[in-house]
């Protein structure tokens, strides 16, 4: 069912309206400063725009179906299609993706990092956000690949250039090691191809995620399954990332420029998870429920293993970048019971470990920006210094510590709560001992949390910082931040907004799993 | 019946004077008259519980006639699987009944009214109300002793840098107290749960430049946060066994086939025990509780002596099925629970004869009696732990809010030792506290000794069998009470002013709550008087308040909950323990006044600071030799333990992973797995740095290269063809 | 027989080529060398043509000797460029490509 007069151009409009703005940027000589920003703001708030004419047009009751669709001819000769379509799995993390650039800008509009060239940095931005975007709403591994990588260039020139002092080695771990698990994915990606047979057992010999998601793997024998979905495996749990491939994301994040952190936490981690929740177990489903067990063990190592990782930090940045190790642990686990509950939980932890972690580095960021430092035992006091910065540091910690009615709750209790009963045939016995050590790793989250909050927050400033004026959260980060405090409160409170989108989607995804794991 | 189908606007009004303190309070209103809003809203909520209470009683004794339609056909209603529709707001009344299991009163069945909160996966999860009397006793208690609280705190806290803050976090946590204790399904428990502590950290915090209050915050937040994994899980079994979250369906499900689910039950109980041993300070997870008085007094009464610590109490109150069967209460003589409460009322009762600081004995004691209400649970004596709770959060109170009096007298130190002599100083205060410690001591006609009665009784006679460890406890434990508040007594009102600076009565504003508490330690014994007492009045209709309106019956009934007979003996022995106690106690420090005779004050007076001295001296001497051996060893050992067992088992826990965070940091993290990330990359780095070696630049080696390639290759062809 | 004598001189020339681009230091030497590289080649294409009767071996030699033409006019270029640049045309001179 393909969308019509101006819904089918919505999706290409929010996907390339920034890549328009980032052409005309470029057009635009340096010098006229103000008219770059402008016209950066201006694009991606466009395309902001359109996601919120999404929110309206889109049909909630068919939230399972895929909207707004579009099919053209692209690369016949391989027969890869442009096709992008939304449904609601889609829908809240495009909206998390177009909503996160403009607050970035926003929040960058006079604090461009060292070396400075405004214009540079935000085309990169733009950049980011078409890539991003067109990620979440392709339907044709092709054309998810091409956005899948273009991700990874502007990130890589962001940290590389605008970074701190090992931006170098950090954006070049970060390149290398995406990009290895690219390799591998693609790699998948053509298997699916070549190996896929439709329910007659023709050859498929399509892209078309829709056709590759009725066919679940069929014809396929098992065992290339599982190689199959190794492939896939490594190429997105790097992207999560999944312990033991998670070391990029510690030097990255700290590395990175205050709004590339934010933009790594909030969306392109979610790419893994996406990944997985979109191609990889709807595809092969039963190779999903041969390596369930095995992802549900390394998510509740991560989940104990980035708790303690975080104990050690000295640095506030690198201790945020090992609690989203941790925090994905949480979604990996609801991923790997493979019950639509889990999912669920998944998504929303997505959504909110996007909000809370972002608006985590956020704070680090302006914290930098204004001590010159991030190692913590250097702070201390900023309850007093900048009293309502505190605050917001207090109530983001709090949130990503899992406080129920904020929304770092709904995606952890439920997580755990869904191991207590896997789907399709797997281990009740090592699902719920994945439970209580999840369980535990609330209490270590808590702890690690709690102590870094006391550290910088708490007490009086350092003999260092004590003579220092310290200025309050300014206007644009005010504008900057408030979007995500609101969300954090709405979809605490709220959690329906969110589940009430995936239940759909998921639950045709593990009926599907069910079926074939039936039917076998 | 009004009041009880919309109690959800119970925990609204606290919640949004939260939000209008927070947002407007500083510029609208003025910082140091935010607490208007705050007593507003508590007031308004008083009233409504009052309101609420008021119709509850209506109800059970005129139950509605649809309501005995289901009590007589003795069925559990199916009342919560047709709500389909999702717009908020579409609350519906539903009504579960059972069989009476009183003969005189009929039990009017619980109210429940919810609407969906959000759905995952075909399951629904509701919000909602479940009002029944023990809810509604719990209303009345938070909102009155909250009430009180802001009352006192307008003087307390007065000119604190963070007046507007206290005030808000006071009414978050009264929001958050009254959302969990009208939890209508196992979710919402657990998000009031965490909400409450969540307050209780900040409030603890509240003076956070200073590490001590900030550490004794975190020690608090992440015990806490150790009960909660069982908390998690234990919820977690809970739904997976009987598939719903309400909290009705799951009483229902266990009082209907009593014994079924026996080992889900246990496993369930096991866990939910570790949450109840961190929020209401059981052994061993109590060490938090002393530490938590670093607060501001009021918070500590208000929060850390009479609601929020008793969350865990009224857990096991409300889900009561699940641990009778799961701990099989009805059957056993010793269980996990009354095990742990028992030793948890022995152990704080020794503890809090060894401190100076009066708001840490008043904490010992609170972990005492909390122990002994989750003793009462343990051996069945529903009524009798829920009765208690009831009179102790109001002396409990009053005596943390007469130590708060004191300490805005004496310059704001807790240390018993610069006290003395603030009887004649402050009166007010005295009396109040005076007779908070009796009532604590379990002195008839004192609200303690009704409430101490009951549950003693309750662990002698049990349900089938009698629990006689803890009844032994449960006597030793009213001794001993009685001893160490006479000490305090003693310690802080009588002898000589050991401080410095002229202490003075506090303002009517913190004098009237405490009047109030201590009429109530007074009367509170009234609500649940014994039959035989009433009788020679005529008034027998009046017996057994708390038991006819609070009691659960509709689930109890199910499992066969018996109620002991009154005893005269039971109540006798109790009130013979508590006497003892006071007496020992009192002659302890009079004979130790012994040489000095009768004008002991003016003695004092006339001896100085000197005779202060030798009286300290004389003290030490009289312990070490008379009561040392009895009493020094068990509460030293049970300090010490605490101090370098429990406290250092924390403590070390904490380091240990920090120290393991750090051994895993750095030798598998930065070592193994990033290492070999980076051997990889040197790997390639070091076969290139070979390779270019023989990339010389020059012409003609790559030609030499090229033939004596060509020439191998053509040797190897010739070869092998 | 015939061919085998076309075919040593052949090798004998291609030898001495060969020599010649790997030992000589002269630019102008080494183009020469490959000159008489090609011409072994040549040599050996028309001796295998005429013995097997077909014209397509001398046909591929006039190739070879046309664009050999070429290759030493481009050759001889480089070599005038790389002594004006350098003032040298000692092929050890050049290394810039060196790793």
């Amino acid at each position: 069912m393909e969308a019509t007069g101006f819904d089918a151009w919505v999706l290409t409009l929010a996907v390339f309206l920034p890549l328009v703005g980032a052409l005309i940027m470029m057009v635009v000589p340096k010098a006229y400063e103000l008219e770059v920003k402008l016209i950066a703001l201006g694009s991606s708030l466009a395309a902001l725009a359109v996601g919120i004419y999404i929110l309206f047009q889109f049909d909630y009751g068919s939230a399972s179906e895929l909207q707004f669709v579009v099919d053209k001819g692209w690369i016949d000769i391989i027969n890869s299609r442009y096709i992008i379509g939304l449904d609601g799995l889609s829908l809240p993390l495009l909206l998390l993706s177009l909503l996160v650039v403009p607050l970035c800008l926003v929040y960058s509009w006079n604090h461009v990092p060292s070396p400075g060239n405004t214009k540079a940095f935000f085309v990169l931005l733009l950049i980011l956000s078409t890539g991003m975007n067109g990620s979440f709403i392709s339907q044709d591994m092709i054309l998810f690949f091409v956005f899948f990588e273009i991700v990874l260039l502007p990130m890589y020139f962001l940290i590389g250039v605008w970074g701190g002092e090992e931006r170098r080695y950090a954006s070049l771990k970060f390149f290398l090691y995406t990009l290895f698990g690219s390799a591998l994915m693609i790699i998948s990606f053509l298997a699916l191809f070549f190996l896929s047979k439709d329910a007659a057992g023709n050859p498929l010999q399509t892209f078309d995620m829709r056709l590759l998601t009725d066919a679940a793997g069929s014809g396929i024998v098992k065992t290339t399954q599982v190689w199959i979905f190794a492939g896939l495996f490594i190429g997105f749990g790097i992207k999560v990332p999944m312990f033991p491939f998670h070391t990029w994301l510690p030097d990255a994040h700290t590395q990175a420029p205050t709004v590339g952190s934010v933009i790594l936490a909030a969306v392109l981690l979610k790419l893994g998870t996406y990944g997985f929740i979109r191609i990889a177990i709807p595809f092969l489903p039963e190779a999903a429920v041969a390596w369930a067990p095995w992802i549900g063990l390394l998510a509740v190592i991560g989940i104990i293993y980035g708790a303690l990782g975080c104990l050690a930090q000295k640095d506030m940045k690198r201790l945020i970048a090992f609690s989203s190790v941790a925090h994905m642990g949480f979604v990996m686990l609801g991923i790997a019971t493979l019950t639509d509950f889990g999912l669920n939980a998944a998504v929303f932890g997505m959504v909110a470990h996007g909000l809370i972690t972002g608006m985590l580095f956020f704070v680090a960021g302006s914290i930098k920006e204004r001590y010159h430092t991030l190692e913590i035992s250097r702070l201390g006091g900023l309850l007093k210094s900048a009293p309502h910065m505190g605050w917001i540091l207090g109530f983001a910690t709090m949130a990503s510590l899992g406080l129920p009615g904020l929304a770092g709750f709904w995606g952890e209790f439920p997580a755990i709560l869904s191991a207590y009963n896997p789907g399709a045939g797997l281990s009740e016995e090592l699902f719920r001992t994945y439970m209580v050590i999840a369980a535990i790793g609330t209490v270590l989250a808590a702890g690690y949390l709690l102590w870094l909050y006391q550290r910088t927050a708490f007490g009086e400033p350092t003999e260092e910082f004590a003579d220092h004026e310290i200025p309050d959260v300014s206007r644009n980060e005010w504008i900057a931040w408030v979007p995500f405090l609101i969300g954090i409160v709405l979809f605490g409170v709220w959690p329906n907004l969110i589940f009430n989108l995936t239940d759909g989607v998921v639950s045709s995804i593990t009926a599907n799993v069910e079926a074939v794991v039936a039917g076998r | 019946m009004w009041m009880l189908e919309n109690a959800f606007l119970i925990p609204l009004i606290p919640a949004l004077s939260f939000a209008v303190i927070l947002f407007f309070g500083k510029r609208f209103i003025g910082a140091d008259r935010v607490h208007v809003i705050g007593i507003t809203a508590v007031s308004l909520i008083w009233v409504l519980s009052l309101v609420a209470a008021f119709q509850w009683t209506q109800r059970v004794e005129h139950p509605s006639p649809d309501a005995i339609a289901q009590i007589s056909a003795d069925g559990h209603g199916d009342d919560h699987a047709d709500d389909g529709d999702d717009h908020a707001g579409a609350a519906m009344d539903s009504e579960s009944g059972h069989g009476g299991g009183h003969s005189s009163v009929l039990i009017s069945p619980v109210v429940t009214t919810y609407s969906k909160w959000w759905s995952n996966g075909g399951v629904d999860f509701a919000v909602g109300t479940h009002v029944d009397g023990l809810t509604v006793l719990l209303l009345v208690v938070v909102a009155s002793i909250s009430l009180l609280v802001h009352i006192y705190s307008t003087e307390y806290v007065k000119g604190d840098r963070r007046y507007v803050h206290y005030y808000a976090f006071l009414s978050l946590f009264t929001a958050a107290m009254l959302f969990f204790v009208m939890a209508q399904n196992i979710v919402q428990l657990v998000v009031g749960w965490e909400l409450v502590g969540v307050c209780s950290f900040g409030l603890i915090g509240h003076w956070w430049e200073e590490k001590p209050n900030t550490d004794a915050a975190l020690k608090a937040f992440l015990t806490n946060r150790v009960g909660d994994i069982g908390l998690l899980v234990g919820m977690i079994v809970l739904w997976g066994t009987f598939g719903t979250f309400s909290i009705d369906g799951i009483n229902a499900a266990i009082s209907a086939s009593p014994g079924t689910q026996h080992l889900a039950l246990l496993v369930a109980a096991c866990c939910l025990m570790a949450a109840v041993a961190s929020k209401s300070g059981q052994f061993p997870l109590h060490t938090w509780l002393p530490d938590a008085m670093a607060g501001p007094t009021p918070v500590s009464a208000l929060i850390h002596a009479a609601t929020m610590v008793v969350a865990g109490v009224y857990m096991i109150a409300r889900l009561y099925p699940v641990f009778y069967d799961g701990f099989s209460i009805g059957t056993s003589s010793i269980n996990l629970m009354a095990l742990i409460g028992g030793f948890t009322a022995l152990m704080g009762a020794g503890l809090a004869f060894a401190q100076w600081d009066i708001k840490k004995v008043l904490a010992y004691s609170t972990v005492s009696q909390l122990g002994y209400m989750v003793m009462a649970l343990g051996v069945g004596a529903w009524t009798a732990a829920i009765f208690h709770l009831f009179t102790h959060a109001f002396f409990k109170a009053c005596l943390f809010l007469g130590a708060g009096s004191v300490s805005h007298a004496a310059h704001h130190t807790f240390d018993m030792r610069k006290m003395g002599g603030l009887k004649k100083f402050m009166p007010q205060t005295y009396w109040t506290f005076v007779i908070a410690t009796l009532a604590l001591s379990g002195i008839f006609p004192f609200a303690g000794f009704w409430s101490k009665d009951e549950i003693l009784l309750g662990a002698k006679v049990g349900q089938q069998n009698g629990y006689p460890l803890m009844l032994i406890f449960g006597c030793a434990v009213a001794f001993m009470t009685a001893a160490y508040m006479t000490r305090v007594v003693w310690y802080t009102f009588h002898g000589e002013y050991r401080g410095h600076g002229h202490p003075h009565e506090s303002p009517k504003v913190m004098t009237v709550p405490l009047w109030i508490l201590a009429g109530m330690a007074v009367v509170g014994g009234a609500f649940n008087l014994p039959g035989p007492v009433l009788e020679p009045f005529g008034l027998e209709g009046l017996a057994h308040r708390v038991q006819t309106y609070a009691e659960p019956s509709v689930y109890l009934s199910g499992l066969g909950l018996s109620h002991p007979d009154p005893s005269l003996s039971m109540a006798l022995i109790g009130l013979g323990l508590a006497l003892s106690g006071i007496i020992v106690t009192y002659l302890y420090f009079w004979r130790k006044m012994g040489p000095h005779g009768l004008t002991e004050r003016n003695k004092y007076a006339k001896a100085g600071y000197t005779f202060l001295e030798n009286k300290y001296y004389l003290d030490y001497l009289y312990n070490d030799i008379i009561v040392a051996s009895i009493k020094k060893p068990i509460a030293n050992g049970a300090n010490w333990f605490n101090q370098n067992v429990l406290d250092k088992a924390v403590n070390t826990a904490g380091e240990s992973a920090r120290d393991s965070g750090r051994w895993i940091y750095k030798w598998i993290d930065q070592g193994a797995i990033d290492g070999s990330v980076n051997a990889a990359a040197r790997g390639a780095d070091a076969s290139g740095e070979g390779l270019r070696t023989i990339q010389s630049g020059k012409v003609q080696n790559y030609g030499q290269l090229l033939f004596g390639a060509a020439a191998v290759l053509a040797i190897v062809f010739v070869i092998v063809i | 027989m015939l061919l085998n004598q076309f075919l040593i001189l052949g090798a004998v020339l291609f030898c001495i080529g060969v020599y010649g681009v790997l030992a000589r230091k002269n630019a102008v030497m080494v183009l020469m060398s490959i000159e008489l590289m090609l011409n072994a080649v040549n040599i050996n294409m028309v001796a295998f043509g005429f013995q097997h009767e077909v014209v397509s071996g001398q046909v591929f030699a006039l190739f070879i000797i046309a664009v050999a033409a070429a290759e030493v006019g481009v050759g001889l270029a480089i070599v005038l460029l790389l002594y004006r640049n350098q003032t040298s045309i000692d092929v050890e001179d050049f290394d810039l490509m060196k790793g």
